[in-house]
């Protein structure tokens, strides 16, 4: 609880920079993430054997998954939103090997959220052309009138992304923090499944989803 | 300790508690989702897959709300935390 109140601690400096645990943790499953990926993909075959055939089925159900979900024609989406996926699962899940989940850092969860804010403006933009992007902004569905409104739903996007994963995973920190000071032995270990495992396959899976369909709704012209 | 300071830590700790009333709405949206997915699971057993995911990801946007309420709650009791070090 009290770790959770005060958040990140700065673990050392470097050059004056203070590096708190956000930072670290970043490094360390960044670090997992292409270790795992240079070592599953180094030595593919045209038949594929052990690991490739679990990476292969990984990929294969990304893209379908992001071809399910934005509709046919955005397997060029696949990638980011797998990415996403691995990351923000890694983050969620490192409060198992007893270490502060990134994504208990508005740091982290609102540069996801960015991105996300300016793949959905760009990929708007990019489909509707300028002029209807505009258009769309500050003549629909009523001229002038709507603008504020409009301009106003489409900041409070990336920042409902972002608190949506922070308080998710912050919340989980918080409660297990609670449970550690009262019985610190068997009793967390079953909640650890629900906060750390369920919560964060699930948050992980909603935030690339809404992203997916923010940037599919954005690309839709009528 | 000045007895303000002590009054502004006090109405932070249970500004937090009042907050935290908005569990309410998810509660409710979240439970309604759920029950409007059995319904449609045992209508159409076949489509249940498209229903879980639509399911969750309606149940995750009715949830903002509470998220919004626990960021505040949170915030509330570090500022408490603070004044009373």
């Amino acid at each position: 609880m009290e770790k959770a109140l005060q958040g990140p601690s700065v673990v050392f400096e470097i050059f004056g920079i203070p590096i708190n645990e956000t930072i670290l943790n970043t490094w360390i499953i960044m670090a997992i993430i292409i270790l795992a990926a240079y070592l599953i993909s180094r030595n593919f075959d045209r038949i594929p054997k052990g690991t490739q055939n679990v990476a292969e089925a990984i990929v294969e159900s990304l893209n379908d998954f992001t071809v399910s979900t934005m509709g046919k024609g955005s397997r060029w989406f696949a990638p980011y939103a797998g990415t996403i996926l691995i990351f923000i699962f890694f983050a969620n899940i490192s409060g198992l090997f007893a270490l502060w989940p990134p994504t208990a850092d508005t740091s982290t969860t609102l540069g996801l959220a960015i991105m996300t804010f300016f793949l959905i403006q760009f990929n708007g933009i990019k489909s509707k052309g300028i002029f209807n992007y505009i258009k769309g902004i500050v003549w629909e569905p009523i001229p002038i009138i709507f603008a504020p409104m409009n301009i106003i739903s489409e900041l409070a996007t990336p920042v409902s992304l972002g608190f949506r994963l922070f308080g998710n995973i912050l919340a989980g920190v918080v409660v297990m923090g609670m449970i550690y000071s009262v019985v610190p032995i068997g009793i967390p270990v079953p909640l650890h499944i629900y906060f750390d495992l369920f919560a964060g396959v699930l948050q992980s899976f909603i935030f690339t989803m809404l992203t997916m369909v923010f940037v599919s709704m954005a690309m839709e012209t009528e | 300790m000045e007895f303000t300071e002590l009054a502004v830590a006090a109405f932070a700790v249970l500004g937090a508690g009042i907050a935290m009333i908005a569990g309410l709405g998810p509660g409710i949206g979240q439970g309604y989702a759920a029950g409007k997915g059995v319904e449609a699971v045992g209508r159409q057993p076949e489509a249940r897959g498209s229903i879980i995911t639509t399911m969750i990801l309606g149940q995750a946007v009715a949830e903002t709300t509470g998220i919004y309420a626990f960021v505040i709650a949170f915030i509330l009791i570090g500022v408490a935390n603070g004044i009373l070090g």
